[in-house]
C-alpha cells in the first residue's frame, strides 16, 4: 500500500483528519514528527492544518524551519508530491516552496464555512482526477487566509497556470485574484487554504443537495496523489 | 545585558486588521484625528556583547526568520545597552 506521510508539528490540528483522508483514499498514512530528519520512506507528504507553534511570529514561520522541513523541501525539489492544507499552505509559502504570503482575512474575523472552489489546474499531482473548471465544496476555516503577492508574481502565477484552486461564488477573505490554492511549475507541490480532508467521508462532510454532510469532494485530491505515485 | 533590536512593520500597502481595530476604537472615543493606526513588532535579541558579527547575524535573521519580505518590512536594526532602552 502506498505510504503517505502526514507531518505533525506542535500545534497541528488536522493531522488525524489528514491521515484518515489518506486511508479513505486507499493509502497508508504514516505519521511524521517535526523533530525528525527522516521521511520514513513515504511516497508523498501532507502538511496538515492547525496553528503550529501557536501561529507566533507568523503563521507557519517557525514550523517552516523545523528539522523535518529540510527533508520535505529536498523531497519536494526531487518531485515528491507535497500537499499543504491551511496552516500547511502557510508553511509552504514560509518555506519558499510556493510564492506569496497569507495575511489576516480582510474582514478581520475567523471564518468557518463550506466553500465552493473552482479547480483551475488539473495537471498537478493532487488534482488530476478533477475535471478542468469543476466546482467542489470543501470546508474553509481560518483567520489568516488572505493570499497576497506582488503584481509581477500574480502575473506569473496566472500566466503559467499555477493557480490550482480559485474561490467561486464569493471571495471569503480578500485573497488576490480569488486565489484559494497554488501549485509549483512541476505540479508536485500544491497548497490551499480550504480543507479537502474534511470532505472525504459521507456523514462527515459538507451538506450537498442529496443529503446532509454527504459531501466528499475532497477525496479526489488524495486519490490523485496516490494514482500519481503509482503511475 | 546588551540587546540587538529588530523592528518589523507590516507593509504599508497591506491591510493591518489589528491596527484597523484600534483605529476604530479611537474613533469611537472621538479621537478620529488619529486617522490610522498600524501595529508592528519589536524583537529584542539579548547577547553577551554586541559585535559586528552578531549584528550581521541579526540582520540575516531579520530577513530570514523574524520577518517575511512578502508581507513585512524590517525598519531598523540597532543595538541598545539593555532591553527597553530607547534607540541610541
Amino acid at each position: 500500500m502506498t505510504r503517505v506521510g502526514v507531518v505533525t508539528v506542535p500545534g497541528s490540528l488536522d493531522d488525524r483528519d489528514a491521515q484518515r483522508a489518506v486511508r479513505l483514499a486507499g493509502g497508508e498514512p504514516v505519521p511524521l514528527w517535526h523533530g525528525a530528519h527522516d521521511l520514513d520512506g513515504v511516497a508523498a507528504v501532507v502538511l496538515p492544518g492547525g496553528f503550529s507553534y501557536g501561529d507566533y511570529l507568523r503563521c507557519g514561520a517557525i514550523a517552516a524551519h523545523s528539522p523535518i522541513m529540510s527533508e520535505v523541501i529536498a523531497a519536494a525539489e526531487r518531485g515528491m508530491p507535497v500537499l499543504g492544507i491551511c496552516n500547511g499552505f502557510q508553511i509552504l509559502v514560509e518555506a519558499h516552496l510556493l510564492p506569496g504570503g497569507l495575511v489576516a482575512n480582510d474582514h478581520g474575523a475567523f471564518l468557518c464555512r463550506d466553500q465552493v472552489l473552482r479547480v483551475e489546474n488539473t495537471s498537478t499531482a493532487w488534482t488530476s482526477l478533477y475535471e478542468p473548471g469543476q466546482h467542489i465544496t470543501v470546508p474553509l476555516k481560518n483567520g489568516e487566509g488572505g493570499y497576497i503577492a506582488d503584481a509581477a508574481t500574480l502575473e506569473r502565477l496566472e500566466g503559467e497556470g499555477l493557480v490550482a484552486f480559485r474561490y467561486a461564488g464569493i471571495n471569503p477573505n480578500g485573497s488576490a485574484n480569488d486565489i484559494a490554492g497554488l501549485t509549483n511549475p512541476a505540479g508536485n507541490i500544491v497548497g490551499l487554504m480550504p480543507h479537502p480532508e474534511h470532505a472525504t467521508e459521507p456523514g462527515f462532510g459538507p451538506d450537498t443537495d442529496a443529503a446532509m454532510r454527504s459531501g466528499t469532494d475532497g477525496l479526489a485530491l488524495f486519490r490523485s496523489a496516490l494514482e500519481r505515485v503509482l503511475a | 545585558m546588551p540587546v540587538i533590536v529588530v523592528e518589523v512593520m507590516p507593509k504599508a500597502e497591506l491591510l493591518d486588521p489589528a491596527g484597523k481595530a484600534v483605529a476604530g476604537a479611537l474613533a469611537k472615543q472621538g479621537r478620529a484625528h488619529f486617522s490610522q493606526v498600524r501595529i508592528g513588532k519589536r524583537f529584542e535579541l539579548t547577547v553577551d556583547e554586541v559585535t559586528e558579527a552578531t549584528l550581521d547575524e541579526a540582520r540575516e535573521l531579520a530577513d530570514d526568520l523574524l520577518s517575511n519580505g512578502v508581507i513585512e518590512d524590517v525598519l531598523r536594526i540597532y543595538s541598545a545597552a539593555a532591553p527597553l532602552d530607547p534607540p541610541a
